[in-house]
C-alpha cells in the first residue's frame, strides 16, 4: 500500500469524534495557518502542492482560489460540493462518514485562506444521515473553539453550515448548486459571470469538492512541496478511488497517483481482480461521464506502455484510445456484461437528470435513450448507430452546462470501441436477447479514429 | 426531472398541517443559519422536515404552510418541490423502497432485485401496496455503487441485497421495526 494522507486513520475507533481525531493530529493545519501563516501564504502552499480539483474536472485549486474577486465590504463564500451523484462515485461519502472532522478542518483552513466568514457544505439529500454526522462534528468544533468567533484568538471568525439537496444530479454542477443553495430549482446559470465574481447571493464564491478541501489539511501540515513529491508529473498527491462493478473487492481506496492500473485492479492490497474469476471486458475509470475503454486498453495504452492511475495516464491516447480520471468512480465490467445495455442505462440516467432548460440537452438525451433502448432490445437498425453520432454532434458544445457533453461523450466512446457489439445487436436481434456478446475484438486504431 | 411538472391536487390533507413545537424550534434554527433576508435558502431542508412530519409527502396545504413560514410565495415552494426527485407531491406508502437502477448497481444484479421485490410485494415500480404499507420506486445512483444491489428507505441505506435480505427487510418494516441494520 502507498502513503495515505486522507484516510490514514479511517479504521481508528471513535475517529468521528473531536477528541480522537485531535489525538491523531487533527486540527493542526488550523493552528498552523491561523497562528503562523497569512491567508496568501496558505493559497501559495496549495499552488505549490499542485492540487487539482477532485470533483471531476481537475482544475488547479490554487489557481481557482487566486481568481476569487475580493471587492471591499462584500462577503465571499466557500461552498463544499458534497452532492456526489456521478454514477460510480462514492468516495466523498466514505470520507465524511468516517472522518467528518477532516472535511471540517479543511474547510476552516480553506475559508481562512479565502477570507470567508460563512461557509457551507452542500450535501445530496439522500445522504441525510451523513448531514447529521457532520452537524454533530461541527457542534463539537464550535464547542472546542475551532469554529465561531475569534478562532484560537486569531481574530478570524467562521460559521459553518450544512445544507441538503433534494435529489438532483445537476446540483453537483457548481452554478446549479448555488441556485439550489439559494432555495431554487437547480438550473445551471449561464457563465460568465463566473462564481468567482458572482456566485452565492451575487457574491464572489468558490466551489470545491469534499476531497479537494480535505487535501488542504496535509498540504498545510507538511507544506505544498512535500505534497507535490507524491505522485507523477502534474498529478500530485493521493486520490480517492471508489471502485465498483464486477471486482472481487470493491470499495474506497486512497492511492498515490502514478500506480499502475494493473496493480490497482489485480493487486492483493487493492481490488484483487475480477469477481468470480471472470475476465475483464471494459472499464470506465472516472465516473459515468468519462469514455469507456475495452479490455486491451485498460492495463496498457495503445502504445503498449503500462497505463497509469493519474490525470495524464488515464487520458493517454486522447479521445481515440484514452479516458479520464474524472471523479475517481472506477467501474469495471466482466465478460458477461452487455455494453449496449450499459450505454443505454447511462443514457437513461442523463435523460432523467437533464434539468431541461436547453433543448439540445433535454431533447437530445431523451432521444439517445430511446434509440439505445431500441438497439438494446434487438429492434434497432444500422442507421440508428449513425443516428446516435449525429445526435451527439447536436448536443456537444450547444448547451449551458457540461451535462450535455457528459451525456454525449460516453455514447460516442462506446460506439467507437464496441461498434461490433452494437452491430451484432442489429444483425442478431434474437440471439442478442439470449446471450451476451463476450469480449470485443481488438480493433486497429489507425482506421478507427 | 422535467420542467413540465404539474401538481396533482386530487389529494388534500384534511387539517392544516402544523409542526410540533420541537420541530418548529428546529425549523427556526435552520432559518437562522442563513443571513438576514436569505431564509428562502432553508426551503429544501424544511420540505424534508415537512415530509417527515406529515405522512411522507407534500400536499398543497403543506407547501403553502412552508411558504408562510418562510414568508415567500407558494409558487416558489411548488417549483422546488416538483424539481427535486426526493419530494413526493402525491400520497405514498408508509415505507418507500427506492432501489438504485444505475449502471454500477445493474452490473451486480439490481434488475433482479427490482423484479424480486415487485413479485414479492405484488406491485410494479411506481406502485403502492393495497394496504398502503410499501411503495416501490427506482432511483438513480445513490452513492453506494460498491455495495450494490442496494435500496434506500427513509434515511437508511440497505446494501449488498440478496433475496434473503429483502425478505428480512420486508418482514421487519411490516412489523414496524424501522431500526433494522442490514
Ligand atoms: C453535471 C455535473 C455534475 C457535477 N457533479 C459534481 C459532484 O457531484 N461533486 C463535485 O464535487 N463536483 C461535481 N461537478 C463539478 C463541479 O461543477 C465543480 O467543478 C467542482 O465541484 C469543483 O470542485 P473541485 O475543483 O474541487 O473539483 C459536476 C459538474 C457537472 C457539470
Ligand atoms: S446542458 Fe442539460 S443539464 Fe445543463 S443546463 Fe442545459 S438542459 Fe440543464
Ligand atoms: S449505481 Fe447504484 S448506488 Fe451508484
Amino acid at each position: 500500500m502507498g502513503r495515505r494522507l486522507l484516510l490514514e486513520h479511517d479504521a481508528v475507533p471513535g475517529i468521528e469524534t473531536f477528541d480522537v481525531y485531535r489525538k491523531h493530529g487533527g486540527y493542526r493545519s488550523v493552528e498552523k495557518a491561523l497562528k503562523t501563516m497569512s491567508p496568501q501564504e496558505v493559497v501559495e502552499q496549495v499552488q505549490l502542492a499542485g492540487l487539482r480539483g477532485r470533483g471531476g474536472a481537475g482544475f488547479p485549486t490554487g489557481m481557482k482560489w487566486s481568481f476569487l474577486a475580493k471587492p471591499e465590504g462584500v462577503p465571499r463564500y466557500l461552498l463544499c460540493n458534497a452532492d456526489e451523484s456521478e454514477p460510480g462515485t462514492f468516495k466523498d461519502r466514505y470520507l465524511m462518514e468516517k472522518i467528518p472532522h477532516l472535511l471540517i478542518e479543511g474547510m476552516i483552513t480553506s475559508s481562512y485562506a479565502l477570507g470567508c466568514n460563512l461557509s457551507f457544505i452542500y450535501i445530496r439529500g439522500e445522504y441525510m444521515w451523513i448531514l447529521e454526522i457532520l452537524e454533530k462534528a461541527i457542534a463539537e468544533a464550535y464547542a472546542k473553539g475551532f469554529l465561531g468567533k475569534n478562532i484560537l484568538g486569531s481574530g478570524f471568525d467562521l460559521d459553518l453550515r450544512v445544507a441538503p439537496g433534494g435529489g438532483a444530479y445537476i446540483c453537483g454542477e457548481e452554478t446549479a448548486l448555488i441556485e439550489s443553495l439559494e432555495g431554487k430549482r437547480g438550473n445551471p446559470r449561464i457563465k460568465p459571470p463566473f462564481p468567482a465574481v458572482k456566485g452565492l447571493w451575487g457574491c464572489p464564491t468558490v466551489v470545491n469538492n469534499v476531497e479537494s478541501l480535505a487535501a488542504v489539511v496535509p498540504i498545510v501540515n507538511d507544506g505544498g512541496e512535500e505534497y507535490a513529491k507524491i505522485g507523477v508529473g502534474k498529478s500530485t498527491g493521493t486520490k480517492l478511488i471508489s471502485a465498483c462493478g464486477n471486482l472481487a473487492r470493491p470499495g474506497v481506496y486512497e492511492i498515490e497517483m502514478g500506480m499502475t492500473v494493473e496493480e490497482f485492479i489485480y493487486g492483493d492490497d487493492w481490488c484483487r481482480g475480477i469477481a468470480n474469476g471472470k475476465k475483464l471486458k471494459a472499464f470506465v475509470p472516472g465516473g459515468s461521464s468519462v469514455p469507456i475503454l475495452p479490455h486491451y486498453l485498460v492495463t496498457k495504452t495503445a502504445a503498449g506502455d503500462d497505463r497509469i492511475m493519474s490525470y495524464e495516464g488515464l487520458s493517454e491516447g486522447g479521445f481515440a484510445t484514452g479516458s479520464m480520471l474524472g471523479s475517481g468512480g472506477f467501474i469495471v465490467f466482466d465478460e458477461d456484461q452487455c455494453i449496449v445495455r450499459n450505454t443505454w442505462n447511462f443514457a437513461r440516467f442523463y435523460a432523467h437528470e437533464s434539468c431541461g432548460q436547453c433543448s439540445p440537452c433535454r431533447e437530445g438525451t431523451a432521444w439517445m435513450e430511446k434509440v439505445l433502448h431500441r438497439l438494446e432490445n434487438g429492434q434497432g437498425n444500422m442507421r440508428d448507430i449513425d443516428l446516435l453520432a449525429e445526435i451527439n454532434k447536436k448536443i456537444e458544445g450547444n448547451t449551458i452546462c457540461p451535462l450535455g457533453d457528459a451525456a454525449a461523450w460516453p455514447v460516442a466512446a462506446a460506439i467507437r470501441h464496441f461498434r461490433d457489439e452494437f452491430e451484432w445487436h442489429v444483425n442478431q436481434p434474437i440471439e442478442s436477447q439470449k446471450r451476451n456478446y463476450g469480449l470485443s475484438k481488438e480493433i486497429s486504431f489507425a482506421t478507427n479514429i | 426531472m422535467s420542467s413540465h411538472v404539474h401538481i396533482p391536487i386530487s389529494e388534500r390533507h384534511s387539517e392544516k398541517p402544523v409542526f410540533s413545537p420541537e420541530k418548529m424550534a428546529e425549523v427556526q434554527r435552520v432559518i437562522n443559519e442563513y443571513p438576514e433576508g436569505k431564509s428562502k435558502s432553508a426551503v429544501i431542508r424544511i420540505l424534508h422536515f415537512a415530509e417527515d412530519e406529515f405522512g411522507g409527502w407534500l400536499s398543497i396545504e403543506t407547501m403553502d404552510y412552508v411558504a408562510e413560514i418562510l414568508n415567500i410565495e407558494p409558487i416558489e415552494v411548488y417549483e422546488v418541490a416538483t424539481f427535486y426527485t426526493m419530494f413526493n407531491v402525491e400520497p405514498i406508502g408508509k415505507y418507500v423502497f427506492e432501489v438504485c437502477r444505475t449502471g454500477p448497481c445493474m452490473l451486480v444484479g439490481s434488475d433482479n432485485t427490482i423484479e424480486y421485490i415487485e413479485n414479492k410485494l405484488d406491485i410494479k415500480v411506481g406502485e403502492t401496496t393495497k394496504d398502503k404499507m410499501f411503495t416501490l420506486k427506482t432511483a438513480e445512483c445513490l452513492g453506494a455503487c460498491g455495495y450494490g444491489p442496494m435500496l434506500q428507505c427513509g434515511k437508511k441505506y440497505h446494501e449488498h441485497l440478496t433475496k434473503e435480505k429483502v425478505d428480512t427487510l420486508i418482514d421487519a418494516y411490516r412489523a414496524g421495526n424501522t431500526n433494522i441494520e442490514i
